[in-house]
C-alpha cells in the first residue's frame, strides 16, 4: 500500500476497499513459447501461485527483464512487464521502484544476464538493497542464442564457443551475492523441486529488501545433464532448514538431509554457499535490518506553488 | 596609455596628483591566471557576477587545464579565466585580454603564447618571483620577461604575497581574493555587492572562510586605490526586466527543476557532473532525487525505468559516457519511453579533452544507436537557453514519447551570463502519475496512423497490463518478426519527429535575408559568430547568419532560405578535412557534422569552417574564416 511518505498520494491507485480477487489464470499472459522441459515453465508456475496467494494487483505488479530465454518470462503474464536490454534489468527495476514504491518489483535474469554482461549492476543492486524480487534463472549456459558458454557452466562443459570444454571454474552467484556489503537475502532453490521453489519466492517476495534467489535448472537443449545426480538422488541434495528461511514439511520425507542453519549467520551462510561438497536449497542469508536505498531516498510531496516558491527564493541568490 | 617595453615590470606607483586616469570604454576584457588550484577560476567567476549583478553584460570562459595538479610555474599549469564585461550584453569571450592578473610569469606566458592578451594589454603580476631565493626561477623571470617585451604590453609588479601575508598565513589560498579586490578597484565595483557575492560562493563552507576571504578582497581593493594609475570605466545601463546571472550549468539544472523532472540519474564525467553537484545541493528540497549510479549504462537504465513507472527522468552527461548509453537510447526509442538526455559536449574521440570545449557529439546524438531510432536533438545557444530547452526537452518528451537530447558544451557549462528571470509556470511541474484506468481495447501503441502518436499506459493503470519490449512489435506491445509490423513501427517512431517539425517556425536570419554568404551555427558559438557577421557586415561584405536550435528534426524552411545566398556554410567547433591538404578532395572531404545534415537534408552544396581548438572561437577567427569562405575567395 502507499506509504504515507511517499510522493504518490492521490494518485489514483485502488484503496483497502478494492474487493476484486484474482486466480492464476487471471496472471497468465501469452502462451510460454520455451521448449518442453524448460525449467522456467516451473518457475512461471511457481509465480503465479505466489501471485494469487498474495493477491496481488496485476497493474501494481511489474516484472522486468532483460534478454535470454528466462527474459522472456514477463510476456507470459498479465502484469506490468518491461523485457528490456541483455544485462541491464536491474537499473531499468531500480528506476521504477525508486519513483514508485506503490508498485511490486519482480526482476527475471537468465545466467549470463546477470552474471556476464550485467553483473556490475548485479553487484550494486545487492548494495542498494531496494525492495525487489531478483530471480536468477541459472541453467548454466547461454540457450536462447544456440549453446555459448556461461559464467555458471560447469568446468569442462563443451559448447559451441569452447567447443574443447570450458576453461574455468564457474562462478558461485550465491558467494558472489553474499559477498556484497549490504546483502540481504540469498537464497537457492531448484526447478525440479516445485514446493521448495514456491516456497522460497514466497520468503523472498516477503522479504523487506532486495531477495536473490538462484533457481537452479537444467536447460532441454543444451544442459540437460546437470545436477542429474542430485536430480536423481534426493540425498545429494541438503535442505537449509529454519523458520526465519524456508521450510517445506511435505519434502522432509523426500529430502533426508536437512540441515538447521539460521539466517542471520552471514559466516557460516558463506561457508555453506561454498558447496564444494553438496548441493544447498534454501535461504543462506537474511537480514531485514539492512538499510534500503529506496526508503534512504523516499521524498516527500511539494504540490507546483510551493516548488515555485522554492525555486523564487533560489533565483533570488542570484539575482541582478 | 603607453605600452611599457622595458623587460622588468614597473614598479607600481601612487597615484599622480589629480588622481588615476579613467578610460571609459563600451566593453572591456579581463583575465585572470595562476597555476592550477590558486583560485583564478573562482576570483574570475565572483568579478563577472558581480558585474552582472551590476548591470554590466558579462560573459566568462574558464581556461581549464587538464590535469588536477600540473606541475607548477609552468605554461602548461595556467588555469584561468577570461571575463568580458560590457554595457551591452556580451555574447561571447571576444579576441583579447585587456587587462590581466597573473600569479606568475609561466602562466603568462601560456596566455600570451595563445596570442590571447591584447597589444596593448594591461598586466599586473605578482612580483616575488623576480627577486626569489631559487637562481632558476630569478632566471625563468627574467627570460619570460624578455619574451613578453615583443610586445607593447605594460607590466605593473604587485606584492602580492607580501600583502596577503598580512591577514592569512595561506596566501597561496588568498591570493585570489585580493586579485577579486585589484580588479573590484579597477573597474569601479561596488565593494557590497563583491562581499555579498563572496558570502554566495562559500555557503557551504564555515562563516570565517567567507570572511577572511573578504579580508582578502578589501586589501586587494585597498593596495589598487593606493598604487595605480588607472582605472576603467564600463559604464552601465541597468536593465529593464529583472536579471539573473549562473553559469550553463546551474542554469540547466534550475531547468530540470522547474521542468517537473523529479529523477536525475548520472555516472560523474566532465564537464557535466557540475549539473549534478548543484541538484545534489537543492534537488531534494522540491522532492527530487540524484541518483548517483554504478555507470553510466545504469544511470539512463534507472532514468528509464522512472520514465516507464510515470515520471520523466533525465541523465546527464558527456560525449564517452552518450557512448556507453546508445543501446538504453535504442530501447527508450523502441518502447517509446520519455527520456531527456543532457549531453555536456568536451573534447573527443575517446577520453578526448575532457575539460574543454567541442561540438563533436551531434552526429552521434542523431545516429549513435543500432538501427532506426529517432531521437529530437536541440541544442541551447546561450545560457538562458539552457534553461528554457529544458523544459521544453521535457514536454517533447513525455508528448512524443521519445528521447530528446539536449546539447551544451563546456563553454556554456562553465560560462556565467546574465539573462531575464524566467516566471514559471505551475504546468510545467509534473502531477502525479496518471492512474486513470485503460478502456478495454486500447493497446499500449494505439498509434494515430496520421501522426504516430499514442498514449502512454503507466504501470498502475487498471486494464493497461502489458509488457513492453525492445523486439521489434506490434500495436499490443505483442513481438512481431514479420515485414508490415516492422516497417510499420519504424514509420510511427520515425513519424512523430515529421509532426514536431511541422509545429516549429523556420529560423530567422540574422542579417539580410539574402546575400552572399549564410553563415549557419548551432551551440555556443551563436554569440561569437553574430560578433563576426556584423564586423564583416561593417566591412561590405554581404554576410548573414543563422543559428539552429533543432538539429533533429531539422528547422523547417531551410532549403528556401539558403537559396537567398550565393554560398551557405557552417561554422563549428569539431573536426572537419581542409581541401588543399593532401588527399582532400571535395570527394573525400569529411565535412563538420552540421554540414553534413545540411548537405543531406537541403541538397545545398553547403561548405563548413571547423576548429578544434579545445576553446571557444573567438569573433577574429570566425571573421577569417568568412573571408576565406566569401564566394570567389582564393583558398
Amino acid at each position: 500500500m502507499t506509504q504515507p511518505s511517499c510522493s504518490f498520494l492521490g494518485c489514483g491507485v485502488m484503496d483497502d476497499d478494492d474487493d476484486r480477487s484474482w486466480v492464476m489464470e487471471d496472471y497468465a499472459g501469452g502462451v510460454p513459447k520455451w521448449c518442453p522441459g524448460c525449467g522456467d515453465h516451473a518457475i512461471l508456475t511457481a509465480v503465479e501461485r505466489l501471485l494469487e496467494a498474495e493477491q496481488l494487483p496485476p497493474e501494481r505488479t511489474v516484472f522486468v527483464s532483460g534478454i535470454g530465454c528466462s527474459s522472456r518470462f514477463p510476456h507470459y503474464l498479465t502484469t506490468y512487464g518491461f523485457h528490456g536490454i541483455h544485462g541491464r534489468a536491474l537499473p531499468i527495476a531500480t528506476g521504477v521502484k525508486l519513483r514508485r514504491p506503490d508498485l511490486d518489483v519482480f526482476v527475471v535474469m537468465g545466467d549470463g544476464d546477470c552474471c556476464s554482461i550485467g553483473a556490475g549492476h548485479w553487484i550494486h543492486a545487492v548494495r542498494y538493497n531496494v525492495k525487489m524480487v531478483a530471480l536468477l534463472l541459472d541453467n548454466g549456459i547461454y540457450g536462447l542464442t544456440k549453446n555459448q558458454t556461461s559464467p555458471t557452466t560447469p568446468q569442462g562443459h563443451t559448447s559451441n564457443t569452447q567447443p574443447r570444454g570450458s576453461y574455468l571454474v564457474p562462478l558461485n552467484p550465491l558467494t558472489a551475492t553474499l559477498g556484497v556489503s549490504n546483502a540481504s537475502f540469498v537464497a537457492q532453490t531448484a526447478d525440479w523441486i516445485p514446493a521448495h521453489l514456491y516456497a522460497t519466492v514466497q520468503a523472498a517476495f516477503r522479504h523487506n529488501g532486495f531477495a536473490f534467489v538462484r533457481v537452479l535448472q537444467r536447460c532441454p537443449q543444451y544442459t540437460t545433464d546437470l545436477f542429474e545426480a542430485a536430480v536423481r538422488n534426493p540425498d545429494l541434495v541438503e535442505m537449509l532448514v529454519h523458520p526465519d528461511g524456508v521450510e517445506a514439511p511435505e519434502l522432509d520425507k523426500i529430502f533426508k538431509n536437512r540441515r538447521v542453519h539460521d539466517p542471520k549467520d552471514l559466516d557460516m551462510g558463506r561457508h555453506l554457499a561454498e558447496g564444494f561438497d553438496r548441493l544447498r536449497l534454501g535461504v543462506f542469508f537474511r537480514d531485514e535490518s539492512r538499510q534500503r536505498y529506496d526508503d534512504l531516498r523516499r521524498q516527500p510531496v511539494h504540490t507546483a506553488q510551493e516548488k515555485i516558491a522554492r525555486l523564487n527564493r533560489e533565483f533570488d541568490k542570484y539575482a541582478v | 596609455m603607453s605600452g611599457s617595453t622595458t623587460t622588468a615590470p614597473r614598479r607600481a606607483r601612487s597615484p599622480k596628483a589629480g588622481g588615476p586616469v579613467v578610460l571609459r570604454v563600451p566593453e572591456h576584457t579581463t583575465e585572470v591566471v595562476s597555476d592550477s588550484g590558486e583560485g583564478a577560476q573562482r576570483c574570475g567567476q565572483i568579478f563577472g557576477m558581480v558585474s552582472a549583478k551590476m548591470g554590466n553584460g558579462a560573459w566568462t570562459v574558464e581556461i581549464i587545464p587538464a590535469e588536477i595538479q600540473p606541475p607548477a610555474r609552468t605554461p602548461g599549469s595556467a588555469s584561468g579565466i577570461r571575463i568580458r564585461i560590457g554595457t551591452r550584453p556580451m555574447t561571447n569571450w571576444g579576441d583579447a585580454a585587456n587587462v590581466v592578473v597573473a600569479f606568475n610569469e609561466q602562466v603568462l606566458l601560456a596566455r600570451h603564447r595563445l596570442d590571447a592578451l591584447a597589444e596593448d594589454a594591461i598586466i599586473l603580476i605578482e612580483d616575488q618571483w623576480e627577486t626569489h631565493d631559487d637562481e632558476d626561477i630569478r632566471k625563468q623571470w627574467a627570460e619570460a620577461m624578455v619574451e613578453l617585451s615583443t610586445r607593447g604590453y605594460r607590466i605593473i609588479g604587485v606584492p602580492m604575497e607580501t600583502q596577503c601575508l598580512t591577514v592569512t598565513d595561506n596566501p597561496r589560498k588568498g591570493k585570489n581574493m585580493f586579485a577579486l579586490g585589484l580588479l573590484c578597484w579597477i573597474y569601479g565595483r561596488d565593494l557590497d555587492v563583491a562581499r555579498e557575492a563572496i558570502r554566495l560562493q562559500f555557503r557551504k563552507k564555515a562563516k570565517e572562510v567567507a570572511e577572511s576571504n573578504i579580508a582578502l578582497l578589501d586589501l586587494g581593493y585597498g593596495w589598487a586605490e593606493a598604487h595605480l594609475d588607472f582605472r576603467v570605466d564600463v559604464p552601465i545601463e541597468k536593465p529593464t526586466e529583472p536579471m539573473v546571472v549562473m553559469n550553463g550549468n546551474q542554469t540547466l539544472a534550475m531547468g530540470a527543476i522547474a521542468s517537473g523532472m523529479e529523477l536525475c540519474a548520472m555516472y560523474p564525467i566532465t564537464p557535466a557532473t557540475s549539473v549534478s553537484h548543484y541538484l545534489g545541493e537543492v534537488f531534494e528540497d522540491f522532492g527530487g532525487i540524484v541518483h548517483q549510479a554504478e555507470d553510466e549504462i545504469a544511470a539512463v537504465g534507472v532514468a528509464i525505468g522512472a520514465g516507464y513507472a510515470g515520471k520523466v527522468a533525465f541523465t546527464v552527461t558527456s560525449g564517452p559516457g552518450l557512448a556507453l548509453k546508445t543501446e538504453f537510447l535504442g530501447l527508450a526509442t523502441m518502447t517509446e519511453v520519455p527520456l531527456v538526455v543532457l549531453d555536456v559536449q568536451r573534447g573527443g574521440p575517446s577520453t578526448g579533452l575532457p575539460t574543454k570545449v567541442e561540438q563533436g557529439d551531434l552526429l552521434s546524438s542523431l545516429f549513435g544507436a543500432p538501427g532506426d531510432a529517432p531521437k529530437v536533438v536541440i541544442a541551447p545557444a546561450t545560457i538562458e537557453e539552457c534553461f528554457h530547452l529544458v523544459i521544453t526537452a521535457r514536454r517533447i518528451a513525455e508528448a512524443l514519447r521519445c528521447v530528446v537530447i539536449v546539447l551544451t558544451d563546456a563553454n556554456l557549462a562553465t560560462g556565467v551570463q546574465p539573462f531575464p528571470r524566467p516566471q514559471f509556470d505551475p504546468r510545467w511541474q509534473s502531477g502525479p502519475p496518471d492512474l486513470r484506468p485503460v478502456a478495454e481495447g486500447v493497446k499500449p501503441y494505439d498509434w494515430d496512423p496520421e501522426t504516430g502518436l499514442s498514449r502512454r499506459f503507466i504501470p498502475g493503470q487498471p486494464g493497461g497490463m502489458h509488457t513492453l519490449t525492445g523486439l521489434s512489435h506490434d500495436e499490443a506491445s505483442k513481438v512481431a518478426y514479420d515485414p508490415e509490423s516492422h516497417e510499420r513501427g519504424c514509420a510511427m517512431r520515425s513519424r512523430k519527429l515529421a509532426v514536431l517539425q511541422q509545429t516549429l517556425k523556420p529560423p530567422e536570419v540574422y542579417g539580410e535575408p539574402e546575400g552572399d554568404l549564410l553563415v549557419v551555427g548551432w551551440g555556443s558559438t551563436k554569440g561569437a559568430i553574430e560578433e563576426a557577421v556584423d564586423r564583416a557586415r561593417a566591412q561590405g561584405l554581404r554576410v548573414s547568419s543563422l543559428h539552429l536550435r533543432f538539429l533533429s528534426p531539422l528547422e523547417p524552411g531551410l532549403a528556401g532560405i539558403f537559396a537567398r545566398f550565393r554560398k551557405v556554410a557552417t561554422v563549428e567547433i569539431n573536426y572537419s578535412d581542409r581541401l588543399g591538404d593532401p588527399y582532400i578532395t571535395k570527394e573525400s572531404r569529411r565535412m563538420g557534422q552540421l554540414a553534413f545534415l545540411l548537405r543531406a537534408a537541403t541538397l545545398v552544396d553547403v561548405d563548413c569552417w571547423t576548429r578544434v581548438p579545445g576553446q571557444p572561437l573567438r569573433p577574429k577567427q570566425i571573421l577569417e574564416g568568412i573571408d576565406a569562405m566569401m564566394p570567389g575567395s582564393q583558398r
